[in-house]
Parts: structure tokens; sequence; C-alpha cells
């Protein structure tokens, strides 16, 4: 009596677990970040530029993609990551990189719980304004509280000690690419165990449908909270990882301008999978390093431009290609 | 005391003819326009361009904001806004963001990123006394211009066919559409006017708020305030959003001179937490 349903569990287990499984292209993947360390050994500045870009991205795609919540403001965390990471240094209150990293994320996530109770309250206009002005406000205390951060000046002066007690940041930017991709690669690890967990799994449904999730038991506040304090943590570390790398940390880390190219990121590259804000990220970097070469000072027309084209021609179009051309590029890249 | 209500009223009012439109827009598609600032900032420079180039009495260049806003408003939206009205929030987001920084680009190309001002007539510079308050004569231009506005709204609304026809879209546009009103031509109507009063809205202010091209980033916060506290369901839930806001962040500034920016972010989490629905609107469905 009870197999009918007994089988098409098990179905549904395989096919959740099969998606689970590492694709080869996946490898392929994380094999050419792994091989850029040794073959692209100039472009090292860049390169953990765009790592930290994509670790950002994947913050915003936990909760964008995997929950549903538009968010203006993702800098807020980004930012508070980077204060934390360089207010530490400078003080030297820890001097292990690695470890000021884990505090900078934890302070980042526990500013992401303490505003997600605000996000999760009113309608998508609500969150909007929400998540706006919390970045705007600590950009604003940031400002204001210059005795500490140093106000429009920024953080100066700031030394970081050698990562793990050997590993020295210098000009070249060897030590700070191998570093921002170990720890991109890392936390992607967890964010890829996280979004196919059972817990990731009820995250999309939430996505999909609040008021039905609740209904099989789902408790979608208290989902949603927790996605919000984990993608908080995520872009702090991102943040602090900027700061580290940089050694200068300034009030550029909350503005809007931020935020927004973040959104364009996972757009292009897709919301949804978690290869999107990575891929999203390079593809990012490198169009934003053509048009800053081409026009300097107005690279941000191109940028707006490329927004309103992708939303006229439409994301879910753009996926129907991908799938089109899917003999070609590999399984993977479908937005599931 | 008297003085830094006088200025928040002013200020607050402002507000409200700058934002009013989009949360119109907001009442009638559900759309989210984050660009709105942007058709403020082209009433602004329109109006520099008209006085400072051109010779352009001050007074007479007020209705050439409107215009030319409107102008632009109808354009954008019969030929792209129009496509966005079904589509979700996260696109209506991206593309208005992208919108504004094509807008602010192209400000920034066209006059320069440095502050303009507008000149304003000789009459209506400097202060009086009134009753050992002291008025700024501009401002009182702002709040008599402003309040003759929103009378003027209010009417439109409640006592005119096309104000009926507008509530009627707003409350439910299916069942509006149903009974015959044309919801697409009444929206376009409304967009242009929204797009027009943000215009006007941005050439009052421009001696106030200041006028950059990074005007639509730095008010859209304010407008979002505006609007989701005050509610989309009449223009009077965010009208005393914007007089509210208007005074607690003119007061906040000159009492708080070391936190006054932050009077405003308290107020929106306040009421947020009180009332996540906005403060002045009906529980509604959507």
């Amino acid at each position: 009596m009870s197999t009918a349903p007994g089988i098409v569990a098990i179905a549904l287990a395989d096919r959740l677990a099969q998606r689970a499984r590492w694709q080869p292209v996946e490898i392929v993947f994380w094999a050419a970040a792994a091989a850029s360390v040794f073959l692209l050994p100039g472009k090292h500045i860049i390169l953990a530029e765009i790592a930290i870009l994509a670790l950002f991205a994947l913050s915003l795609d936990l909760i964008l993609g995997y929950a549903g919540i538009i968010s203006l403001g993702h800098a807020a965390f980004f930012g508070f990551g980077a204060y934390c990471a360089g207010l530490l240094a400078q003080h030297h209150l820890i001097d292990e990189p690695v470890l000021a990293l884990a505090v900078s994320g934890l302070a980042a996530a526990a500013l992401g719980f303490a505003t997600s109770f605000l996000v999760l309250r009113g309608s998508d206009l609500t969150r909007l304004m929400v998540t706006l002005g919390v970045a705007l406000m600590l950009r604003e205390i940031a400002n204001r509280f210059d005795a500490l951060t140093g106000g429009a000046d920024g953080l100066q002066g700031i030394t970081i000690a050698p990562v793990l007690g050997r590993f020295a940041f210098d000009i070249t930017g060897h030590a700070a690419y191998v570093y921002a991709l170990a720890v991109t690669f890392l936390l992607f690890l967890a964010a890829r165990r996280l979004v196919h967990s059972p817990f990731g799994l009820s995250l999309r449904s939430v996505k999909g449908n609040p008021l039905r999730a609740a209904a099989i038991g789902i408790s979608v506040n208290a989902r949603l909270v927790a996605i919000y304090t984990v993608a908080a943590g995520y872009a702090g570390i991102a943040g602090a990882l900027l700061t580290q790398i940089s050694a200068f940390c300034s009030l550029d880390v909350f503005s809007f301008d931020r935020s927004a190219d973040l959104l364009l990121v996972l757009i292009i590259g897709g919301t949804g999978y978690l290869y999107g804000g990575l891929i999203g990220a390079v593809l990012f970097k490198l169009m934003q390093d053509w048009l800053a070469t081409m026009t300097p000072q107005y690279w941000q027309f191109w940028i707006g431009l490329v927004l309103v084209a992708i939303v006229l021609v439409g994301r879910q179009r753009m996926a129907g290609w991908l799938y089109c051309a899917r003999g070609l590029v590999p399984d993977m890249l479908r937005r599931r | 005391m008297v003085t830094i209500l006088f200025d928040g009223i002013a200020y607050g009012m402002l507000l409200f003819v700058l934002a009013c439109g989009l949360s119109v827009t907001l009442g009638v598609m559900n759309f989210i326009n984050l660009a709105h600032g942007a058709f403020a900032m082209a009433g602004g420079y329109a109006t520099v361009v008209l006085v400072n180039r051109l010779g352009v009495p001050f007074f007479a260049a007020l209705p050439l904001a409107f215009v030319v806003p409107a102008a632009i408003g109808v354009l954008l939206e019969r030929t792209l806004y129009r496509h966005l009205y079904a589509r979700s929030h996260l696109d209506q987001v991206l593309f208005t963001i992208g919108l504004t920084f094509m807008a602010v680009a192209a400000t920034d190309y066209l006059a320069g990123s440095q502050q303009v001002f507008v000149k304003i007539p000789q009459a209506l510079e400097g202060r009086f006394d009134l009753a050992g308050v002291g008025i700024g004569k501009y401002r009182l231009m702002i709040i008599v211009i402003c309040g003759l506005l929103t009378l003027g709204l209010q009417y439109a609304l409640t006592r005119t066919t096309f104000g009926s026809r507008l509530r009627a879209a707003v409350d439910d546009p299916r069942t509006a559409q149903g009974m015959g009103i044309h919801v697409n031509a009444v929206f376009a109507v409304t967009f242009a006017v929204g797009s027009g009063l943000a215009g006007l809205g941005g050439a009052l202010g421009a001696e106030i708020l200041g006028l950059d091209p990074h005007f639509p980033l730095k008010f859209m916060i304010y407008f979002l305030i505006v609007v989701a506290v005050g509610g989309t369901s009449s223009i009077t839930g965010p009208f005393l959003a914007a007089i509210l806001l208007g005074i607690c962040d003119v007061g906040g500034k000159y009492y708080l001179p070391k936190l006054g920016a932050f009077v405003i972010y308290t107020i929106m989490i306040v009421v947020l937490i009180l009332r996540p629905q906005g403060l002045f609107s009906r529980a509604q469905g959507r």
C-alpha cells in the first residue's frame, strides 16, 4: 500500500543526491582556478579582487537566489567586515589574519542576525528600504565616528601580519591571491553543502511559495533569519579579505554602487546556482576593466546600459539560450 | 523652534512633491521605480539651463520643469517601462537601477559633476520676521506652491472622474479593467504627472537639497521611506509621512548635529517594528 509513495520518495531522494554530487565541470572550474595561480602570475592582484567579488556575490546569491530576498544594501555587511578586520589589525587586537577574518565574519553575521528581523517584515519595497537604509546608516556611522574609523579618509596605516605567520602580503599579490582563493574555495564548499542539505531545499520551497512552505511545516521566518545571517557572515569575510589584502579600508566599502554592482555581477552569472556569482565576478571584472580603460569617467553609464539590456532581453530567455546550447555548454550551467 | 518647524514643513512638502509620483506608480501598477529621482534631476537641470543660460524668468521656467520630465516620462513609459509591469520586482529593481546609473553618468557627461545652482529671483532671497519667527521667503514660496499642488492633487483624486478611475485602478486593477476603465491609459497619464511633479520638486528643491548628478542616488532612500512609511493607498499617507520625515530630519540635524542623519533611520526602524505595513496604509492583500 505504501509502495507507490515509497518509490516516488526514493526516486526523488536519488535525484536530489545526484544533484548534490560533484560534476566533472565543477572540478574543471576549480582546477582552472588553481592553475591560474601558476599560469597567470602577473595578474594576481586583479585575480585576488575577482576572488573577493566572487565570494561577495556568492553571499548575495544565498539570499537572493535561494531565499528570494532582494537587497539594495548588501555592502552593509561587506563594509562591516572590512572595518572590523581593519580595526583588529590597526589596534593589534588580533594579528593573525585568518583569525581576524573569522572574527570579522562572525561580527558581520551578528549584524546580519540583528537586522534580519527588520528585513523579514513587510513587502519587497520595505525590504529595499531597510537594506538600503542599513547600509547608509553604517556608512554614516563610519563617517561620523572619525576618531575610531578615520572618517572620510578611511583607516590608514594598517599593517597586516603574514598569513599563518609565514606568507607575507607583498606588492606582487601572490600571497593575497592564494589566500583569497583558498578562503573563497573553502566557503564555497560550505555553501555547497548548505544548499544541498535539507535546510537548503526547504529554503527553495520558501522562495517558491512562502505560504505553502509554511503549510507543510517549514518555519519560514526561522529559515530566512538563518540564511540571512549566514550570507551576512560571508559578505563580512569578503570585506575583511579586501581590507587585509589592500591594507586599507574607506567609506567606499559601504557605497550603494557596490551593492548595485553586486546585483549586476549576480545577474550576469545567473542566480540560484552557486557558480552564478563566481562566473559573474570574472565576467564583471573583465568588463569593468575594459570599460574603465575606454571611458575612465563614465563607465557607470555602460554598466547601467548592460543592466537595462539584460532585463529587457529577459533573464529567463537568456537562461533559455543556455538551455538550448546545452549540448555545448555542460549540464552544470543550467539554471535549476 | 518654530523656524525649524517651518523649515521642516517646507522640506517635507518638497519631499512629498518629489515622491508622490513614486507612490502612485507603486500603488497602481505595483511597479518599483528606483529611477524616480532621475526625473526630479531632469526637472532640476532643465530649470538650471533655462534660468541660468537662457535667462528665462524663474517662475516661467517652473512649468517647463514640469513638462520636460513629464514628456520624458511618457516616452520611457510607452517604450520601456510598460514591458516590465508583469515582471518580478527583482527585474524592475535591476532595470530602474540601470536607468539611474545611465542618467547619473549622462548628466555628469553633459553638465559636469559639480553641484549646480539655480539663480533665484532677488525677491525670494532672505528672510523676514513674522511675530518673532524668522521665515525664509524661498521656503514660504515652496510651502505655498507645494500646498496648492497637494490640494489640487487631492481634489483631482477625490472629485474628478479621472480621480475615481485612478482610485479604482489602485484598489483593484483587474476589476477596474473589467469595468471599462483603460487602466493602461490612466497609468500612462499618472506616470507622466508623477514624473512631472518630481521634476518640479527637483527644480524647487535645487536650492535646498542641492543638485548634482548623484541626486537620484542620494535621495533614493528618502523616496523609499516616504512611500514605505506612508503606504500607497492614498496621497494623505505619503503626505503625512513626508512632513514627518522633513520635520524630523531638519530638527535632528539642528538639535543633534553629530547624530542628525541617524534620526530618519531610527524613525524608519521604529515605524517598521510597530507598523510593518506602513504608518498610514490600510491593511491590504498585496
